[in-house]
């Protein structure tokens, strides 16, 4: 640092942060400025020490070693009060809201304004819509969170933590649980939070959107800081960040050749399910998947493609006619359908496919529970389980100590290593998966991208739904567009661009042949 | 090893803050607290007292036991007591009316009760699989019809007969219907013979609870229904079989006091034993082990009270420690629980690099 220094207002800045858990090192020598003002990005896999340098940063892990400041001043946090008393709030992946208190309600919970022994809602809802305005976060604080929808709730996440009074906003992997238009909305709420002076540290590993809303991109790698980019002075790829995470050229996802075969393994015929006030959440649903086959499903979110799912899964009632590998199912419960070798990849990880509270073990035996190596007869076989856990584990590079572990402590893109890991044993005929590749990191990806196209190869069929159109189009041998629990298209993935598939999601234009 | 330390740690931590609270109140009392405590134990250790603490324990066992297979699954079934009492009732006008040949009068008897226990608590699970109906409502609502029930069939009109002056029940069982007991080394009075169905219960319900399927998918109902739902089980069927079983299990905690001491059914018969199954099944966090020594501790608590009065201490201390006791368990399991999860998380980023 000999070059003269610009003057600039550091809203953070990290130096030499350590921090080892007994036996290893989370962080190394982690070096931070974030510029006051501005959107900084902080990029890495999954378990590359993202989550632990924001803990520090959040006080609630403290660094065997090196200096925080926040705003020019050395602090030593304790505890996060200590952070959000110098102005440092996070946003967590999860959020932490009441549904059946309004935003108002929520927002004020544990720091509730207080006049003549009281509490004064007035003065906080003043305060709450000053600020919904000011930084145009669009909030009605008299709504119910539980009505709200996944962005909205986000918003008042941000908003609690403005309130109290953060003027430097940590936000762990916002986009993961957000929709296209909703990733948009937060963007513009963040540019103008950063309008007003609001700093903001973004956590992600989604390239794109970093590439699109950050300022200044710091990439991490096994545990310390290999890499700063600076947006408004360089020039940055998606694919040259994704090497700077992991080392090594990026991965595509491309499947070679085809493996369809004429053997059809699942046969879907006027599947129609209704939501609780009657009205189609999917009609009329027709395709064949044949063993070998990759089948596409595109669409904006929340048009049809999980209930089309549950209702091949069995778990949501519908009319009409599944028939997997010769066997008519409609009338069996999910059991006798997985049963008959159908592996499943849910969205939503920790509702659908995990007990959090139990040891990676016994979630090896969730969904085959009835199953080789889990159970004989009535009889469960833990042995067989832990042994064949053990397999997953190192086959498919979970990152866990043992397999006694609760799957809550794993990360979520070990936990989804490991339910692939799962669902892919015992050789099964048909892969149901829903956003296989969501909020797991590049490397693991193309693990995951590696084991689908070898499956394939042995004749799996599998219907993929995905919100990644690269993925859809790179991997699917065929792929269907739904609007409104409709198919309104076909799309070839050997010609199809991304653009057109977009268009035909959203009803603008019909993709591909038709 | 570790592991096992860890699972001990909070009951221990528990029971000693507990004790460290009752010294206090004991000290407001102007008593010594550990020569009253010297001599609860003393008082307990006696070959009377250890008879009776294995007695109120092995009730408390089917009590605790009842309730934890409901908890397992995430059902609050806080109709042991209605449950329970019906069943004995019912057990008790078999045992006293009906003449078995040879040794089938018990396993008949047992089977009655344990068939009305579930009945029911299946009252319940029905209300809630088909209308919805939240089982803590339904199961405490029954209770009361139970009670009603009860005094129904006791009346002298009905099926009840006068048992001793100013006292009605179920006619006196013959010898034949009743479970003999074994007797300690010099104690006055026996051990109920039930202590060996208890002993019997508590393994069964590890061993179906964890090696095998439906045990599997019960706790995975209570842990996540969701995902329950998702690897292929049937909550609502999931719903009424544990129902069932956490009743047929209550039928059977008032059995050993009927069949093995008392010999009749009155309406006095004791009626709070569901509630004590509560704060033992917490105590024991729902495992056969921890729950077999919640509720010989709560039996020692209980038996040992008897003393006090004598040494002019307010016996209700002990009410007090079993509250305290309940209290800070739950309190020590959570912080040992979070505490558990912290080092797995720390052990899993560490085995991320």
């Amino acid at each position: 640092m000999v070059a003269a220094r610009r003057k600039i207002l550091l809203a953070v800045q990290l130096q030499g942060i350590w921090k080892r858990f007994p036996g290893v090192i989370a962080n190394s020598d982690i070096n931070l400025k974030v510029e006051s003002g501005t959107v900084h990005a902080i990029v890495g896999e999954n378990g590359a020490g993202k989550s632990t340098l924001m803990k520090i940063l959040y006080g609630m892990q403290k660094a065997d070693e090196g200096t925080i400041s926040v705003n020019g001043t050395e602090i030593v946090f304790n505890s996060p009060s200590d952070a959000i008393d110098v102005g440092i709030g996070m946003v967590h992946q999860h959020f932490m809201l009441a549904d059946n208190f309004t935003v108002l309600e929520n927002v004020v919970l544990g720091s509730e304004p207080r006049k003549a022994g009281s509490l004064d809602f007035t003065a906080a809802r003043n305060k709450i819509v000053e600020i919904s305005t000011n930084y145009g976060l669009d909030i009605d604080p008299d709504a119910l969170v539980g009505d709200l929808g996944v962005g909205d709730r986000q918003r008042v996440e941000i908003l609690k933590v403005l309130y109290r009074g953060a003027r430097i906003l940590i936000l762990d992997e916002p986009t993961a649980v957000l929709v296209p238009h909703e990733v948009d909305e937060l963007f513009e709420a963040l540019n103008g939070l950063k309008a007003e002076g609001i700093t903001i540290m973004f956590i992600s590993h989604k390239l794109d959107e970093v590439l699109e809303i950050a300022d200044e991109i710091t990439v991490i790698r096994r545990g310390t800081t290999v890499a700063t980019l600076n947006l408004k002075t360089q020039q940055v790829t998606a694919e040259e960040l994704a090497e700077l995470m992991v080392g090594s050229e990026l991965p595509t996802p491309e499947t070679r050749g085809s493996t369809v075969t004429d053997k059809v393994i699942l046969s879907v015929s006027g599947l129609t399910a209704t939501n609780k006030d009657g009205k189609d959440e999917i009609s009329d649903l027709s395709f064949e998947i044949h063993a070998g086959e990759i089948l596409g499903i595109a669409g904006v979110e929340g048009n049809g493609q999980s209930e089309l799912v549950e209702a091949i899964m069995g778990t949501k009632a519908a009319t009409g006619k599944v028939v997997i590998n010769g066997v008519d199912v409609s009338e069996l419960g999910t059991r006798k359908r997985r049963e008959l070798g159908v592996a499943y990849i849910p969205e939503d990880r920790s509702r659908l496919a995990l007990l959090l509270d139990a040891p990676l073990w016994e979630n090896r035996m969730l969904g085959h529970q009835t199953q080789i190596p889990n159970a004989k007869g009535f009889r469960l076989t833990p042995k067989l389980a832990r042994e064949d856990a053990k397999r997953i584990i190192s086959e498919f590079d979970v990152r866990t100590p043992s397999v006694d572990v609760l799957a809550s402590a794993l990360s979520g893109g070990n936990q989804q290593k490991f339910i692939i890991g799962r669902e892919m044993s015992g050789e099964p005929i048909l892969l149901v998966a829903s956003h296989p590749t969501r909020g797991v990191d590049v490397g693991a990806q193309a693990a995951i991208w590696d084991e689908l196209r070898a499956a394939r190869e042995k004749g799996l069929a599998v219907l993929l739904i995905s919100a990644d159109l690269d993925e859809l189009i790179g991997m699917s041998d065929s792929i269907k567009v739904i609007l409104r629990g409709k198919f309104v298209a076909d799309a070839d993935p050997a010609t199809v661009t991304p653009q057109e598939l977009g268009n035909a999601m959203t009803g603008a234009v019909k993709a591909g042949k038709q | 090893m570790i592991k096992r330390l860890d699972t001990l740690l909070a009951p221990l931590f528990a029971v000693m803050f507990s004790v460290i609270f009752a010294s206090l109140i004991l000290l407001a009392f102007g008593a010594n607290p550990i020569s009253t405590f010297l001599r609860m134990f003393d008082y307990a250790t006696t070959p009377r007292s250890m008879t009776l603490i294995l007695n109120s324990a092995t009730t408390y066992y089917f009590s605790a036991v009842a309730v934890a297979i409901g908890f397992k699954m995430n059902l609050f079934n806080i109709g042991v007591n209605g449950q329970y009492r019906l069943a004995t009732a019912v057990a008790a006008l078999v045992a006293g009316y009906v003449t078995f040949p040879g040794y089938l009068g018990i396993p008949i008897i047992i089977f009655i009760s344990m068939l009305v226990g579930a009945a029911w608590a299946g009252i319940a699970a029905w209300l809630k699989v088909v209308r919805g109906v939240s089982e803590v409502i339904s199961t405490i609502m029954l209770n009361f019809i139970a009670i009603g029930l009860i005094a129904y069939l006791m009346a002298p009109t009905v099926l009840g007969v006068q048992t001793a002056e100013n006292v009605i029940g179920t006619p006196i069982i013959s010898e034949g219907n009743r479970i003999p007991g074994f007797t300690l080394p010099s104690a006055p009075i026996p051990v109920y013979g039930m202590f060996f169905l208890a002993v019997a219960l508590g393994v069964s319900y590890w061993y179906i609870l964890n090696r095998t399927r439906f045990g599997f998918d019960l706790r995975a109902v209570g842990m996540s229904p969701t995902a329950a739902v998702a690897s292929g089980v049937n909550v609502k069927r999931m719903t009424v079989y544990a129902m069932l079983l956490s009743g047929a299990v209550a039928g059977l905690v008032g059995l050993p006091l009927l069949l093995g001491a008392q010999y009749t059914f009155t309406v006095n018969f004791p009626g709070n034993y569901g509630f004590t199954g509560i704060a033992i099944a917490l105590l024991g966090r729902n495992h056969p082990v921890g729950i077999a020594f919640g509720a010989l501790l709560w039996a020692f608590l209980d038996v040992s009270a008897q003393i006090l009065d004598l040494t002019g201490v307010p016996r209700e201390i002990i009410v007090i420690m079993q509250g305290v006791i309940v209290l800070s368990v739950v309190i020590a399991y959570e912080v040992t629980r979070r505490i558990k999860i912290k080092r797995q998380q720390a052990a899993v980023g560490s085995a991320g690099h």
